[in-house]
C-alpha cells in the first residue's frame, strides 16, 4: 500500500494551489458578497485543463486520472468553494456521463467543448418535489416525431444560469417509477429553456443555484444520453462519481479552516500567551488534523478505485459522508477558535462555515449517504 | 461528592397565571409585530423602527428594572420567559433586549448607587437603550486584562480606548464603560463607568458586517479622552471586575433562554416540515432516521430548558448562581447549535436557502458559543467552582 502521490498528481496540487492563491483567493470574499459567478477564474481553470481532468486529450479533456482531479479540486476549492462546485460540476456530472455512456456523436458535439472549457454544463435531476426521493421525478419526455417534447421544473440547479449544456432527467414512462427514467442533453440557449429564478443561499453564493424550467422543448433522438428507461442508472453512477469531488470540495474546506486557525492561534494573545499554547485550542487543532487526515484517505481511496475501474459506490458514500461532517466541523471549529472575530465577515472561517454546510446536503444529504452505506452492507 | 441535584426539592413545573399571560403577551407582539419583518430585517442588517417602537411602548426595556425605577419588576426566570419567547421569532431581537436588560442595566441595579438608579433607570426603563463595553481589539476572554485608561482629573474621570462588539451600540443612550485605573494593574485596576451618548470624545463606529443576527448591531466605539462625571462611577474604583463578571453571569441565564428559544423554533420549523414533505410515497416524518432526529433535538431542548431555569430560580432566590448561568449557556448554546443544524438538514437545499427562516436560525444560532463568554470561557467558570467544591 502506498500513500504517496505521483510526481505528476503532485506538480498538479502545486499548480492548483499555486493558481487558486493567486487567482482565486484574494476575490472571493468579493465573490461571497457580490453573489458573483467568477466567470473569469472559469476561463482560466479551462485553460489549465481543469474543466475537464480526466476526459481523454482526443475528447478535449486533459487526460489525467481521477485522483489527479481530486487533488487539484480540493486545492481550488481551498481557495473557494465556489469555484470548487462549478468545476466539479463539470468534470463528474456532465463530463463522465457523456464520456461514460455518450455516443462517438454525443462525444464530438457535447464532450469536446464541455471537456475543454468552451462550454459548462449542468447537470438537472433535482426537482421542487423530488430531491432525496430522486425517483419521483414529475418532469416528463414525450415521444413526438422524431424526437421528445420536454415539460417540468428543475430546482437547485448548480451553474443552472450559466450552462450551455443541461444534463436532464426525465420520465419517459409515468408508470414505471426508477425504470421510466430517461435522460437527455439540452442545449442550454433552446427554445422553452428558462431560468425561472436564482436561489439567495447561506453560502457558496458565486456559484449560481438556478430553477430552470422547461416548457414543450424539443430535442432530437441523438439528445437522448444511454437508454430509454435507463436514466436512473446513468444519474446513479454519475453521483458516485460526483461525491468524490463533494469529498474533495469539503476536504479543501476544511484544510482551509484549519490553516486559518493555526495562524490565528499562534497569533492571537491571551492570558500573557499565544492561545496555540492552551490545552483546549490544542486539541480542537487535533481533532481537526485528525478527521481531516481519515476524510482525505477516504476521499482518495473512492477515487483510486474509481481509476481501478472498481465499484465505488459504498466508498463514496463514505468519503463524502465523512469528508462532508469533517469540513461543517473543522469550519465551526475555526469559527470558535476566531471567536467574535470568527463571526465577523472581515476575517475568512465566517464564509467557510456558511460554505461548508451545503456539504451535508448536496449530491445526496447525508442521510442518503447513509442509506448508500446501509444499503451495501445489509443486503 | 453530593449529588448533582438536590433529590429533596419540590419542583412545580407549572407557569403560574401571570407568567402565562407574560408568556402569551409576549408571543403576540413576536408573532404579530416582529416576525413578518424578520427575513427583511437580516437582508437590511438593522432593526425595523415599527419594532424598536412596539418594544418600547410595551414595556420590553423595562423588564428587571424594579418598579420604584418605573421598571417591570419581573423576577428572573419571568424575564427568561419573555427572551425566550422573542428569540422563537427572532434571535437576533431577543439578544437586543437581553443585553440591555442584562449586562446594559444589571451593573445600575446591582452596583449603581440610589442617586444614579434614581437618574439613569428610568430612562432605561422607558426606552433609552444601554450596551455593556468591554471586548477590545486585543481582549475577549481575557477580559482582566483590558485596556482602556481611566484617569482622575479634577472632579472628573477622562477615559481612552477602543471597545470592539458593542451590542446595541448603534442605538444606545448608555453604555457601561469598563476601563483600567491609570497605573493599576490586574483585576483590582478595573473600575465601571457609565458614559452618555453624545459625550465629547466618543466616537460610535461601524456596525460590525455577522453571519447572523443581522438586525442586532455589534459596533467599535473609540473613547478619545472622554470626560466622565464622578457620579458616574458605578459602585467604587476597583469594583470594575468584580461588577462586570457579575452582570455577565445574569447575563449568561439571558443567552440560555434564547437559546432555548431559537432551538424551539428550529425543532417546529423542523416537525413541520417534515410533516408536510414527502418523500419514498410519505411524509419524511414517517422515516426513522428524520423522527431520531426530531427525538434527540426535542429531548435536547428539554434538557437546556430545564437548566436555565434552575439557574434563572437560584438567581432569584438570592443563592449562588454563577456556575448553573455558565452550565445553562455552555449546554443551551451547543444545543441550539445542533438543533439548528438538525432543522436545516431536514430542510435538504430548501434548509440552505433564503426562502426557509432555518437558513437565518442555523446563521443566528452559532454566535451563542462565542458572546458573553465562549464555551470555553464557561467551562473555565464551571471547572473552577466545580474544583472549588461548589454545588
Amino acid at each position: 500500500m502506498r500513500f504517496d502521490l505521483t510526481s505528476e498528481q503532485e506538480l498538479i496540487r502545486k499548480t492548483a494551489r499555486a493558481f487558486a492563491e493567486r487567482e482565486i483567493v484574494p476575490f472571493a470574499a468579493k465573490w461571497d458578497k457580490e453573489s458573483r459567478f467568477p466567470a473569469e477564474v472559469v476561463a482560466k481553470l479551462a485553460e489549465l485543463g481543469f474543466m475537464g481532468m480526466f476526459v481523454p486529450e482526443s475528447w478535449g479533456g486533459a487526460g489525467l486520472d481521477v485522483l489527479s482531479y481530486i487533488v487539484a479540486l480540493e486545492e481550488i476549492s481551498r481557495g473557494d468553494a465556489s469555484c470548487g462546485v462549478i468545476m466539479s460540476v463539470n468534470n463528474s456530472l456532465v463530463c463522465w456521463p457523456l464520456l461514460h455512456f455518450g455516443t462517438q456523436a454525443q462525444k464530438e458535439r457535447w464532450l469536446k467543448p464541455l471537456a475543454a472549457g468552451r462550454q459548462l454544463g449542468a447537470f438537472c435531476l433535482s426537482e421542487p418535489q423530488a430531491g432525496t426521493d430522486a425517483a419521483a421525478q414529475k418532469t416528463v419526455a414525450v415521444r413526438k416525431g422524431q424526437g421528445y417534447v420536454l415539460n417540468g421544473t428543475k430546482n437547485f440547479i448548480t451553474n443552472g444560469a450559466h450552462a450551455d449544456v443541461l444534463l436532464v432527467f426525465t420520465m419517459t414512462d409515468l408508470e414505471k417509477g426508477h425504470g421510466g427514467i430517461t435522460a437527455f442533453l439540452v442545449d442550454a440557449p433552446a427554445k422553452g429553456v428558462s431560468v425561472s429564478h436564482t436561489e439567495k443561499k447561506m453560502g457558496i453564493k458565486a456559484s449560481d443555484t438556478a430553477q430552470i424550467v422547461l416548457e414543450d422543448v424539443q430535442v432530437g433522438v441523438e439528445n437522448l444520453l444511454g437508454e430509454e428507461g435507463k436514466g436512473f442508472r446513468v444519474a446513479m453512477s454519475t453521483l458516485d462519481g460526483g461525491r468524490i469531488g463533494i469529498a474533495a470540495q469539503a476536504l479543501g474546506i476544511a484544510q482551509a479552516a484549519l490553516e486559518h486557525s493555526i495562524r490565528y492561534a499562534k497569533e492571537r494573545e491571551q492570558f500573557g500567551r499565544p492561545i496555540a499554547e492552551f490545552q483546549g485550542i490544542q486539541w480542537k487543532i487535533a481533532d481537526m488534523t485528525a478527521r481531516l487526515d481519515a476524510a482525505r484517505l477516504l476521499t482518495y481511496r473512492a477515487a483510486w478505485m474509481k481509476d481501478q475501474g472498481a465499484r465505488h459506490t459504498r466508498e463514496s458514500a463514505i468519503a463524502k459522508l465523512m469528508a462532508s461532517t469533517t469540513a461543517v466541523f473543522c469550519a465551526e471549529e475555526a469559527v470558535q477558535i476566531f471567536g467574535a472575530n470568527g463571526y465577523s465577515k472581515e476575517y475568512p472561517v465566517e464564509k467557510l462555515m456558511r460554505d461548508a454546510k451545503i456539504c451535508d446536503i448536496y449530491e445526496g444529504t447525508n442521510e442518503v449517504q447513509r442509506m448508500v452505506i446501509a444499503q451495501s452492507m445489509l443486503q | 461528592m453530593p449529588l448533582p441535584l438536590t433529590l429533596r426539592a419540590a419542583v412545580d413545573f407549572e407557569l403560574t397565571e401571570e407568567q402565562q399571560l407574560l408568556v402569551k403577551g409576549t408571543r403576540d407582539l413576536a408573532q404579530g409585530v416582529i416576525a413578518p419583518r424578520s427575513a427583511q430585517m437580516d437582508r437590511d442588517g438593522s432593526v425595523d423602527p415599527v419594532v424598536l417602537e412596539a418594544l418600547r411602548a410595551n414595556g420590553y426595556f423595562s423588564l428587571g428594572i424594579p418598579r420604584q425605577y418605573g421598571g417591570l419588576g419581573l423576577s428572573t426566570f419571568g424575564y427568561g420567559l419573555v427572551i425566550a419567547e422573542l428569540a422563537r421569532v427572532d434571535a437576533g431581537i431577543a439578544i437586543m433586549v437581553s443585553v440591555h436588560n442584562g449586562v446594559g442595566t444589571y451593573p445600575i441595579m446591582g452596583f449603581g448607587n440610589e442617586q444614579l438608579r434614581l437618574r439613569v433607570l428610568p430612562a432605561m426603563a422607558s426606552g433609552t437603550l444601554a450596551s455593556f463595553c468591554v471586548t477590545e481589539p486585543g481582549v475577549g476572554s481575557d477580559a482582566a486584562n483590558l485596556t482602556t485608561r481611566a484617569e482622575v482629573v479634577g472632579s472628573s474621570y477622562r477615559l481612552t480606548g477602543e471597545k470592539i462588539w458593542v451590542t446595541n451600540g448603534a442605538h444606545a443612550g448608555f453604555f457601561v464603560v469598563l476601563a483600567r485605573m491609570d497605573g493599576k494593574r490586574g483585576h483590582d485596576g478595573i473600575s465601571a463607568f457609565l458614559v452618555e451618548r453624545g459625550a465629547p470624545g466618543l466616537t460610535i463606529g461601524a456596525k460590525e458586517d455577522k453571519m447572523g443576527l443581522r438586525c442586532s448591531d455589534a459596533v467599535s466605539l473609540v473613547l478619545d479622552d472622554v470626560a466622565v462625571p464622578r457620579e458616574n462611577l458605578i459602585g467604587e474604583e476597583g469594583q470594575g471586575f468584580k461588577i462586570a463578571m457579575a452582570s455577565l453571569d445574569g447575563g449568561r441565564i439571558g443567552v440560555a433562554y434564547q437559546a432555548v428559544g431559537l432551538a424551539t423554533a428550529c425543532l417546529e420549523a423542523a416537525t413541520r416540515y417534515a410533516q408536510e414533505r414527502d418523500a419514498f410515497g410519505g411524509p419524511i416524518s414517517n422515516l426513522q432516521a428524520i423522527q431520531w432526529m426530531i427525538a434527540q433535538a426535542a429531548t435536547e431542548l428539554e434538557a437546556a430548558t430545564l437548566l436555565a431555569h434552575k439557574a434563572a430560580t437560584l438567581k432569584d432566590q438570592g443563592k449562588p448562581f454563577s456556575k448553573h448561568a455558565a452550565m445553562a449557556k455552555l449546554f443551551g448554546s451547543e444545543m441550539a447549535g445542533r438543533t439548528a443544524d438538525m432543522a436545516v438538514q431536514v430542510h435538504g437545499g430548501f434548509g440552505y436557502s433564503k426562502d426557509y427562516d432555518v437558513e437565518r436560525y442555523f446563521r443566528d444560532a452559532r454566535v451563542l458559543r462565542i458572546y458573553e463568554g465562549t464555551s470555553e470561557v464557561q467551562k473555565l467558570v464551571i471547572a473552577r467552582r466545580h474544583f472549588n467544591g461548589e454545588r
